[in-house]
């Protein structure tokens, strides 16, 4: 059981349940799908941009804790940060999910540390990474559909 | 309340009611005319070394059966002898290790058409699976038959695998695929698919069982609809195999596919029977060695069934252990074995049901041993990594029939599928788990 608590943690849970920027958005400059065919979930991020700043994100659509609770807090995680400041969070989250944190103090991880526990999950990485990538895309200005398989 | 109701074997059912229901599944005696043998289940899972490892910390429960079953020790020594003791290549050498590869290959052709009980030996071609037997019916037979206009029928339950090949002859041939539809329980609505049914309809293809809903189709009354119309019949029957019966003639289906791997035996070899006359007038599919008589530049003679749809070396060790575990099937009894877990699909069913927030997707009046299940509030791939930590295998996501979960209206659903070593046992713990799942998310 401990294991599991460690990966569904409180955070993970209320966001799950309680999804942040859980809408669409009229105004987004951005709008893109990510999907995972193996589990099915799929959502759709929109992204509002002041020039290089991220304004606003949000989301709809539907999946496991994981991703969703990962999308939920990605979106409260970089809003109002630069383009350059959101990758730099996603490579920080990338090496957190992978297991690969040596070197990442909490102050780097915030609220991305509640996702320590999917690197001893290898099949939920591509869960948690979902809106991660899918909001890299949304912000080089792929509107296609992105696929985490 | 579920509508699962016996299975139409009432011969051997009817006798049976619900002793079974409260007796240890470790042993069950199934009282009949035909079987009189008491499933000795002890003895079968001491069968199947690989229920003996331990999975995360925990014993293994294994209920992905309708992914792939595991493997009786009959067939990996099986394989273990051919590539210790008979290896070579097939219909080439003229040396002793070359004949008795290619008699212990033809052997197997025999096994497996008394298997299906096809008239004849030249019925039998060997392909690497299910899929693979019904690309070559769509490419070969289909490429030389089907034309603009006309109309290919599948329903709307079917496995990826015999949706895509026909959708792809259809859009070569300007073909129409039309869908059988499938009512709330996840029976097919027949009389829909009898008023389709017109002479531009050349093939029916529909499984035999469905491997997300566990439905069983009624085949003789589609395939009897089918020919009155003059329309051609496949049967996918990855997931017929493994647990019934089949004979082929009685059926009277045109092709039927299935799987070595979900019938306990090799992954990579399967089986696609076809009548002999349809076959024959069939152009050949792949190019290569063991599919020709002669090779000159300006011209090829074909070889004789079922060679010509065999091109290149064949998976020899796959065939021969695919013809041990028919033989460990039958040895059991088909009959037995639907019996067995046509008693453990009640169980089970009845312990889902007593989870709140649980339903279950597909309540067919007839069904092979799965059982798709949403949990209210948890997404199924939780489910799966939670039941995971128990040790206990089931599948989650949409199992390649993605029309199916759009149909149903769910992202995803957990599959419970049972084999002939499961036991009631297994399927508490899958409750026992589903309920630590409810206890991660309350």
């Amino acid at each position: 059981m401990s294991d599991l608590r460690e990966l569904y943690q409180q955070v993970i849970l209320d966001h799950n349940k309680n999804p942040r920027n859980f809408h669409e958005m009229a105004d987004a400059d951005r709008r893109v799908e990510g999907y995972n065919p193996l589990c099915g979930d799929h959502y759709t991020f929109f992204v509002r941009l002041d020039g290089d700043t991220i304004k606003d994100v949000s989301f709809t659509g539907s999946g496991c804790a994981i991703s969703k609770a990962s999308a939920s807090v990605m979106s409260s995680t970089v809003k109002g940060k630069s383009k350059d400041e959101a990758e730099s969070l996603f490579e920080t989250f990338h090496r957190l999910v992978t297991g690969d944190a040596s070197g990442l103090s909490a102050a780097d991880l915030g609220r991305l540390a509640a996702f320590s526990g999917v690197s001893e999950f290898p099949a939920r990485v591509k869960c948690a990474t979902l809106a991660w990538h899918t909001l890299r895309s949304a912000l080089q200005g792929t509107e296609e559909k992105v696929s985490t398989e | 309340m579920t509508n699962v109701k016996t299975r139409t074997m009432s011969d051997e059912r009817g006798t049976m009611n619900d002793e079974s229901l409260d007796e240890p599944s470790s042993f069950i005696v199934h009282r009949s005319s035909l079987i009189d043998r008491p499933y000795d289940i002890q003895k079968i899972r001491s069968d199947f070394p690989i229920l003996k490892r331990p999975a995360r910390g925990k014993d293994l429960v294994y209920l992905d059966n309708a992914a792939t079953t595991q493997k009786p020790q009959q067939v990996i020594d099986r394989i273990v002898r051919y590539y210790t003791q008979e290896n070579s290549n097939v219909h080439r050498g003229v040396h002793y290790l070359s004949e008795v590869a290619t008699k212990h290959y033809e052997d197997a052709r025999v096994d497996v058409q008394r298997f299906l009980n096809a008239r004849d030996v030249k019925e039998i071609v060997f392909t690497r699976g299910t899929t693979e037997g019904i690309n070559l019916v769509a490419q070969s037979w289909g490429r030389a038959n089907v034309r603009e206009g006309d109309e290919i029928v599948i329903s709307a339950i079917e496995h990826h695998s015999n949706i895509v090949p026909w959708q792809m002859l259809c859009a070569e041939k300007g073909a129409t695929l039309r869908i059988i539809p499938v009512d709330d329980q996840g029976d097919l609505l027949l009389d829909e698919y009898e008023r389709m049914l017109n002479p531009r309809v050349k093939l029916v293809a529909v499984g035999h069982a469905s491997n997300a809903l566990g439905t069983i189709n009624p085949i003789r009354r589609i395939i009897a609809a089918a020919h009155a119309n003059g329309s051609l019949v496949l049967i996918d029957g990855a997931q017929g195999v493994p647990h019934m019966r089949v004979d082929v003639q009685s059926l009277g289906c045109d092709f039927y596919a299935f799987s070595g791997h979900k019938v306990y035996g090799p992954t990579g070899v399967g089986v696609l029977y076809g009548r002999e006359a349809l076959l024959d007038a069939m152009p050949p599919w792949q190019g290569g060695g063991d599919m020709i008589l002669s090779v000159s530049f300006e011209k090829t003679t074909y070889n004789a069934l079922p060679y010509k749809f065999e091109a290149g070396t064949p998976n020899i060790a796959g065939v021969v252990g695919l013809a041990a575990a028919l033989d460990y099937v039958s040895s059991i009894g088909l009959d037995h074995i639907a019996a067995y877990e046509h008693d453990l699909l009640l169980y089970v069913t009845r312990r889902l049901q007593e989870i709140d927030g649980l339903r279950i997707i597909g309540t067919a009046r007839e069904k092979a041993a799965v059982v798709s299940f949403v949990l209210q509030g948890v997404h199924p791939h939780d489910i799966g990594t939670i039941l995971d930590q128990e040790g206990i295998a089931v599948r989650t996501g949409h199992h390649c029939a993605q029309p199916l979960m759009l149909r149903y209206n769910v992202p995803a659903t957990g599959r419970a599928s049972f084999g002939l070593y499961n036991t009631k046992e297994e399927a508490d713990a899958l409750v026992a788990g589903l309920h630590k799942v409810i206890e991660v998310f309350k």
